[in-house]
C-alpha cells in the first residue's frame, strides 16, 4: 500500500514539475516566488523575519496557496486529459490513488516552501554577516515544519475532494479559490463587532500564550485535514469517476 | 478442455432508461484473439468496463480469469491489461516515464523494469525515442506505446478498445501487425472491440457481434460465414442465357443464381466441385472467361446480421 502511494505520488510530482516547468512562464513564476519570499522580504524585514510570532501564519499560508494552485488538477485534470480511466483500470487501490495524489501536492508545496525558508536564512545571514548566526528557534523551526505540512495538507485534502467532483480542472481551481475566502470570515466578523467587543477580543488574544495559540490552531488543522481526507476516501467511487 | 478467460451470464447494465448491455451471455476461450464487434454505441466499451469491474452490472454476472467481477474486481485488474477508448498516456511525460510509472504500478523490480521497457519498445521502433515527450508524438506512435504499456506486467488477458480508431492506414496496419505479433509471442488472450471488420477478420479467431447491447452472433469466422450463407462462385464471361441460368438453378448443389452484366454469382450449398457447373454453362452456349470461388467476408456476415435483426 505504501509503495503504491509513493508510486502515484512520484508520477504526480513529475507531472506537477512538468506542468510548472513545461514553459518558461512556469519556471519564472517559481523563481519570482523564491526571489520575493526568499530574498526580498527577508532583507526588508531583517531580524524580524526570524523573530516575529506572526511568522508561523505565513508558513502555513504559503504552502496552502502553493498546494491549492496545483491540487485542482489532480482528478479533474486527469479526467480532462483522458488518463484517469486507464489509471482506474490498473491494480492500484482507491486509497493508493487518492493518498498518492494528496501526498504529491503536499510534497511539492512543502518542498518549495522549505526552499524559500532556507533561501531566506541564507539571504539574511549574508546581509547581516558578522552579527552571528541567524536562525529560527527550535520551537519555531518545528512550527514551520508542522504548519507548512498542515497548511498544504488542508489544501490537498480539500482540493482532492473538490477535484473528484469537478467537471473540469478550471472549475476545481475556481472552487478552490472561493474556499480561500472562508479564511477571511473571522476578520469580517471581527469588523462587524461593536468596538467594546473588538477591544475585549484583542485583550483576550493578547493575553494568550503564542505557543498555546499555535498548538490550538495546529490541533484544529489536524482534525480538519483528517476529516477532509476521510470524506474524500468515502466519496471515491471508480464507477462514478468514470461515468462523470 | 480449453480454459475459459471470460464468461458472462445474462450480463446487463442500465443507465437510467437506456439498456447499454442486454442479457449478454458469452464465453471467451483463453489464448485467442476474440473480436467484439458492433456499431458505435452498441455497448462494447460498457462491456469492457463491466468486465474490468469498473462498473457494476445491473443484473447478471461475469467471471474474468475465474474471478467474479463484483467481488474480485481488484484481482481482475491486477491480472489484466487494458487499452481503453483513449490511450491514457501522460502527454507531459516522456515515453519512458510513462512506462516506468505503470511498471512500478505493477511492481516490476528495478532491473526487470528497464529490461521489460526495452523489450517492448525495441520491436516497435520506439526505444531510441523513449526520452521524448509523448505529447509531441503522432497518434500512431502513442497507440503503439499504449499497447506496450498494456503488456508491461505480462497480463493473462488484454482488453483493447478500438485500438486502431483514428489512425491513418499505414499506422493502423503497423499496429495491427504489432497486435498479431504480441498475441502469438506473449500468448495472451486478447479481447478486441472494433467496428473495423477487416481488422477483426485478420486478427480474430472468434468474434461476437452485438447491437444495442444484445448479442447477435458468436463463433469462429467460418462458422459465422456458414450461418450467413455458404460459399459462392463467380463466373465471368458471355452468353449466359435464361436457359443456362435455369439449368444451374435446377442443380441440387446450387442455392441461388444471380446474373448481372456478364457475371454470374452462384450461391452454393456447401463445398462443391465447380467443373460440372462450368460444363453445364458451356453446354448452354456460354463462353466462360474466369471462374472464382469465394466466401462471404466478415463485413457481409456483419451486414447480414444487422439486416436479420432490425432495430
Amino acid at each position: 500500500m505504501i509503495a503504491d502511494i509513493l508510486t502515484v505520488a512520484r508520477k504526480e510530482l513529475l507531472e506537477i514539475l512538468a506542468m510548472g516547468g513545461g514553459g518558461r512562464r512556469g519556471w519564472l513564476s517559481q523563481l519570482l516566488m523564491l526571489g520575493v519570499f526568499g530574498v526580498f522580504l527577508p532583507l526588508q524585514s531583517g531580524r524580524l523575519w526570524v523573530e516575529s510570532p506572526l511568522l508561523l501564519l505565513s508558513w502555513a499560508w504559503l504552502p496552502y496557496l502553493l498546494a491549492a494552485s496545483t491540487v485542482a488538477d489532480s482528478f479533474a485534470g486527469e479526467r480532462e486529459r483522458h488518463t484517469l480511466e486507464t489509471l482506474l483500470a490498473s491494480r492500484l487501490s482507491d486509497r493508493a490513488i487518492l493518498l498518492g495524489k494528496a501526498l504529491a501536492v503536499i510534497a511539492y508545496a512543502c518542498g518549495l516552501a522549505w526552499a524559500v525558508v532556507l533561501l531566506g536564512l541564507i539571504s539574511l545571514n549574508v546581509a547581516l554577516f558578522g552579527q552571528g548566526l541567524i536562525f529560527y528557534s527550535w520551537s519555531v523551526s518545528l512550527g514551520i515544519v508542522a504548519f507548512s505540512l498542515l497548511g498544504s495538507g488542508l489544501a490537498a485534502s480539500a482540493g482532492v475532494l473538490i477535484s473528484l467532483r469537478a467537471a473540469t480542472a478550471r472549475q476545481a481551481a475556481q472552487t478552490m479559490s472561493l474556499i480561500i475566502f472562508v479564511f477571511f470570515i473571522p476578520i469580517f466578523v471581527f469588523q462587524l463587532l461593536p468596538p467594546e467587543t473588538q477591544k475585549a477580543v484583542v485583550v483576550y488574544l493578547g493575553g494568550l500564550d503564542p505557543g498555546q495559540i499555535a498548538l490550538g490552531a495546529g490541533g484544529l488543522l489536524t482534525v480538519v485535514d483528517a476529516a477532509l481526507i476521510a470524506a474524500a476516501l468515502t466519496r471515491f467511487q471508480r464507477a462514478r469517476l468514470i461515468l462523470d | 478442455m480449453t480454459p475459459i478467460a471470460i464468461r458472462t451470464q445474462a450480463l446487463t447494465r442500465d443507465f437510467k432508461t437506456v439498456r447499454a448491455v442486454d442479457t449478454l451471455t458469452l464465453e471467451v476461450p483463453a489464448g485467442i484473439v476474440f473480436g467484439f464487434l458492433g456499431p458505435n454505441g452498441s455497448g462494447k466499451t460498457t462491456t469492457i468496463r463491466l468486465l474490468l469491474g469498473l462498473l457494476e452490472p445491473s443484473a447478471g454476472r461475469a467471471e474474468v480469469l475465474g474471478l467474479d467481477t463484483r467481488t474480485h474486481a481488484d484481482g481482475i485488474r491486477a491480472r489484466a491489461g487494458a487499452l481503453l477508448e483513449h490511450s491514457g498516456l501522460y502527454e507531459r511525460l516522456s515515453a519512458e516515464a510513462n512506462l516506468d510509472f505503470y511498471a512500478r504500478v505493477w511492481r516490476l523490480p528495478g532491473a526487470a523494469r528497464a529490461a521489460r521497457i526495452k523489450e517492448l519498445l525495441e520491436p516497435v521502433g520506439l526505444w531510441e525515442r523513449r526520452k521524448e515527450i509523448v505529447g509531441n508524438w503522432s497518434r500512431g506512435m502513442k497507440q503503439k506505446l499504449a499497447v506496450a504499456r498494456t503488456l508491461l506486467h505480462r497480463p493473462a488477458l488484454v482488453f483493447l478498445d478500438e485500438p486502431t480508431a483514428g489512425l491513418d492506414p499505414v499506422a493502423a496496419v503497423e499496429l495491427r501487425e504489432q497486435l498479431a505479433d504480441l498475441a502469438a509471442r506473449e500468448g495472451v488472450t486478447v479481447f478486441l472491440t472494433t467496428h473495423n471488420l477487416a481488422e477483426a477478420e485478420k486478427l480474430c479467431q472468434q468474434v461476437a457481434v452485438i447491437r444495442q447491447g444484445r448479442l447477435l452472433a458468436v463463433g469462429g469466422l467460418d462458422e459465422l460465414r456458414r450461418r450467413s450463407g455458404g460459399p459462392r462462385a463467380e463466373v465471368v464471361g458471355r452468353g449466359f442465357s435464361a436457359a443456362a441460368v435455369a439449368a444451374l438453378r435446377a442443380r441440387p448443389e446450387v442455392a441461388d443464381v444471380e446474373a448481372q452484366d456478364g457475371r454470374l454469382t452462384i450461391g452454393l450449398r456447401g463445398v462443391t466441385e465447380l467443373a460440372p457447373l462450368v460444363s453445364l454453362l458451356v453446354q448452354h452456349g456460354a463462353e466462360v472467361e474466369e471462374v472464382r470461388k469465394s466466401q462471404a467476408s466478415l463485413e457481409e456476415v456483419f451486414l447480414a446480421l444487422m439486416e436479420e435483426q432490425p432495430q
